[in-house]
C-alpha cells in the first residue's frame, strides 16, 4: 500500500512525524479519511479524534481541538490548537475541559458565542465516548 | 592604607558575591537548555504555519481585499507596539536592548507626528519605558513566575491585541523581542504582527501539488479568518520562547563575566592584603631590633 509523509504538529511540539497508510481526520465539515494521491485540500478541523493508521500498526489516535489540515498527494500536515494523545487524557480531564467550558458558556452573553462553545461540548462528550472503545 | 581586618572582610564579601553569581549562572544554564529545547521544538508548528498561511495568501485573487489583519486598515497614523522583555533583572544587556530597539522607535513615530501605543509584557519593559512613555503605555502584563512560557498565555496577549485592533485601537502592531542565535549572542527584533508579513510563495512543501487547484473546507476566507488571529498567537508565543531563551542566555553570559571578574578582585585584593601583612610584619621587626639595639 502506498504510503505519504504524515506530519502532525501541535504549538508545544510535534506530535508526529513518518510515513502513513491512512490518516483519518474530523474535517470541519465531515470525517474524511486521506490515503496517499489525495487532491490537494486545506481544512479546517474540528474538536474529534485523529486516527493515524502506520504500516503494519493498528493505529494510533490523538485529541484535536481545532486546527487545519493541509492535504496533498504525497504529504498531509495537521497543525492542530490543541491535541492530546489518548494515552495523555482520560475521562478526568475531559470531564475538567468540559466544566471549564460550561463556565465560559455561562458567563457570556453572546448567543452565537454560547452556540460555539455548546458545540465544542458536544464535540468533547463524543471523544469521552471514543475513548472508551 | 586599610587595616588588616577591613581587608579580609573585603575578600570575604567578594568571595560571597562571587558563589551567588556561580550559582545564578549554573541555575541560567539548566534553564536555558530547557528554554532552548522549548523554542526548538515550537518551531515546526511556526513553521507550518507560515507555509499555509503563504499558501493560502497566494491563492488569494489578486486585488480582492483580504481579511483586514491581513491588508491593514489603510492607514499608518496609529501604532501599536508591543514590547517582550523578562521580569527579572540581572541578565546583561537583555532586556535594555530590547527597551532601547523600541524608545528609538517610538521616538521615530513620534517625531513624524503618528500616534504611539504601547503594550508592555514582562516588568522589566515597563520599568524601562514608564519614565518616557508613561501615558503612552496602556497595558502592562507580567510573565507570572518562572514557569515555562505557555501557549494561553501567548493566547491571551494575542486575544487582547486582537480586540484592540477591531475596536479601532491601532493600525499597524509591532513587536519587540529578542531572537535567540547562540548563547552569546541575542538580537533585539522588531517584526511586524498587523498587516501579517507572510512569507513569500513559491516554497510550497515538497509534494503538496504545485499549480494544481486547492479544494477549501469550509471558504478560502473563512479559513483565512480563523487562520490569522492563530498565525498573531503563534507569532507571540515563539517570541515569548525565544525570549525566554535569549533570557537565560544572557544571564549566562553576565553572571560568567561577573564571577571571572569577582575572581580577579579577589586576586588583587589578596595581593594587598599579604603585601600589608609583610609589611606590618618587618615594621614590628625593625621596632624590637632598633629596640634591642639602643639597649
Amino acid at each position: 500500500m502506498a504510503t505519504f509523509q504524515f506530519d502532525f504538529v501541535g504549538p508545544e511540539r510535534t506530535l508526529y512525524s513518518g510515513q502513513v497508510d491512512a490518516v483519518q481526520l474530523p474535517g470541519i465539515e465531515g470525517e474524511m479519511t486521506v490515503l496517499a494521491g489525495h487532491a490537494p485540500v486545506l481544512t479546517a478541523l474540528k474538536v474529534g479524534v485523529i486516527t493515524i493508521a502506520e504500516a503494519g500498526h493498528t493505529g494510533k489516535r490523538v485529541l484535536v481541538r481545532g486546527g487545519f489540515a493541509d492535504i496533498g498527494p504525497d504529504a498531509v500536515t495537521v497543525i492542530a490548537e490543541r491535541a492530546n494523545p489518548f494515552e495523555e487524557i482520560s475521562q478526568e480531564s475531559l470531564d475538567r475541559d468540559i466544566a471549564a467550558l460550561e463556565l465560559q458558556r455561562d458567563a457570556t452573553e453572546d448567543y452565537a458565542k454560547r452556540d460555539e462553545i455548546e458545540g465544542q461540548i458536544t464535540q468533547i462528550r463524543d471523544a469521552k465516548v471514543a475513548l472508551t472503545y | 592604607m586599610p587595616s588588616l581586618k577591613d581587608l579580609r572582610n573585603r575578600i570575604a564579601s567578594v568571595k560571597g558575591t562571587q558563589k551567588i553569581t556561580k550559582a545564578m549562572q549554573m541555575v541560567a544554564a539548566a534553564k536555558l537548555r530547557r528554554a532552548q529545547t522549548a523554542a526548538e521544538s515550537g518551531r515546526p508548528y511556526a513553521e507550518k504555519m507560515a507555509t499555509v498561511l503563504g499558501n493560502l495568501a497566494a491563492n488569494l485573487v489578486q486585488g480582492t481585499e483580504g481579511p483586514r489583519l491581513l491588508s491593514g486598515t489603510g492607514s499608518d497614523r496609529t501604532h501599536l507596539l508591543v514590547v517582550c522583555t523578562a521580569d527579572r533583572g540581572l541578565c546583561g544587556a537583555f532586556n535594555s536592548s530590547i527597551g532601547r530597539m523600541a524608545r528609538d522607535h517610538a521616538r521615530r513615530l513620534l517625531a513624524e507626528g503618528r500616534t504611539v501605543k504601547i503594550v508592555t509584557v514582562g516588568k522589566k519593559g515597563y520599568d524601562l519605558l514608564r519614565r518616557e512613555f508613561r501615558d503612552l503605555i496602556i497595558e502592562n502584563r507580567d510573565i507570572r513566575g518562572t514557569r515555562p512560557v505557555d501557549y494561553d498565555f501567548a493566547s491571551e496577549i494575542a486575544d487582547s491585541i486582537i480586540a484592540r485592533f477591531d475596536a479601532g485601537e491601532f493600525d499597524v502592531a509591532t513587536l519587540f523581542y529578542s531572537r535567540f542565535r547562540s548563547v552569546i549572542s541575542q538580537i533585539p527584533t522588531a517584526q511586524q504582527l498587523i498587516p501579517a508579513e507572510l512569507p513569500t510563495a513559491g516554497e510550497r512543501p515538497a509534494g503538496a501539488g504545485d499549480g494544481a487547484v486547492m479544494e477549501f473546507e469550509p471558504s478560502e476566507e473563512a479559513i483565512l479568518t480563523t487562520l490569522l488571529p492563530r498565525n498573531l498567537t503563534v507569532q507571540v508565543y515563539r517570541a515569548l520562547l525565544e525570549n525566554a531563551a535569549s533570557e537565560q542566555g544572557a544571564r549566562m553570559g553576565a553572571m560568567d563575566s561577573a564571577t571571572r571578574n569577582a575572581g580577579e578582585m579577589i586576586k588583587k585584593q589578596t595581593q594587598i592584603y599579604n603585601r600589608t601583612r609583610q609589611a606590618m610584619i618587618t615594621k614590628e621587626l625593625i621596632e624590637i631590633i632598633s629596640g634591642a639595639e639602643a639597649l
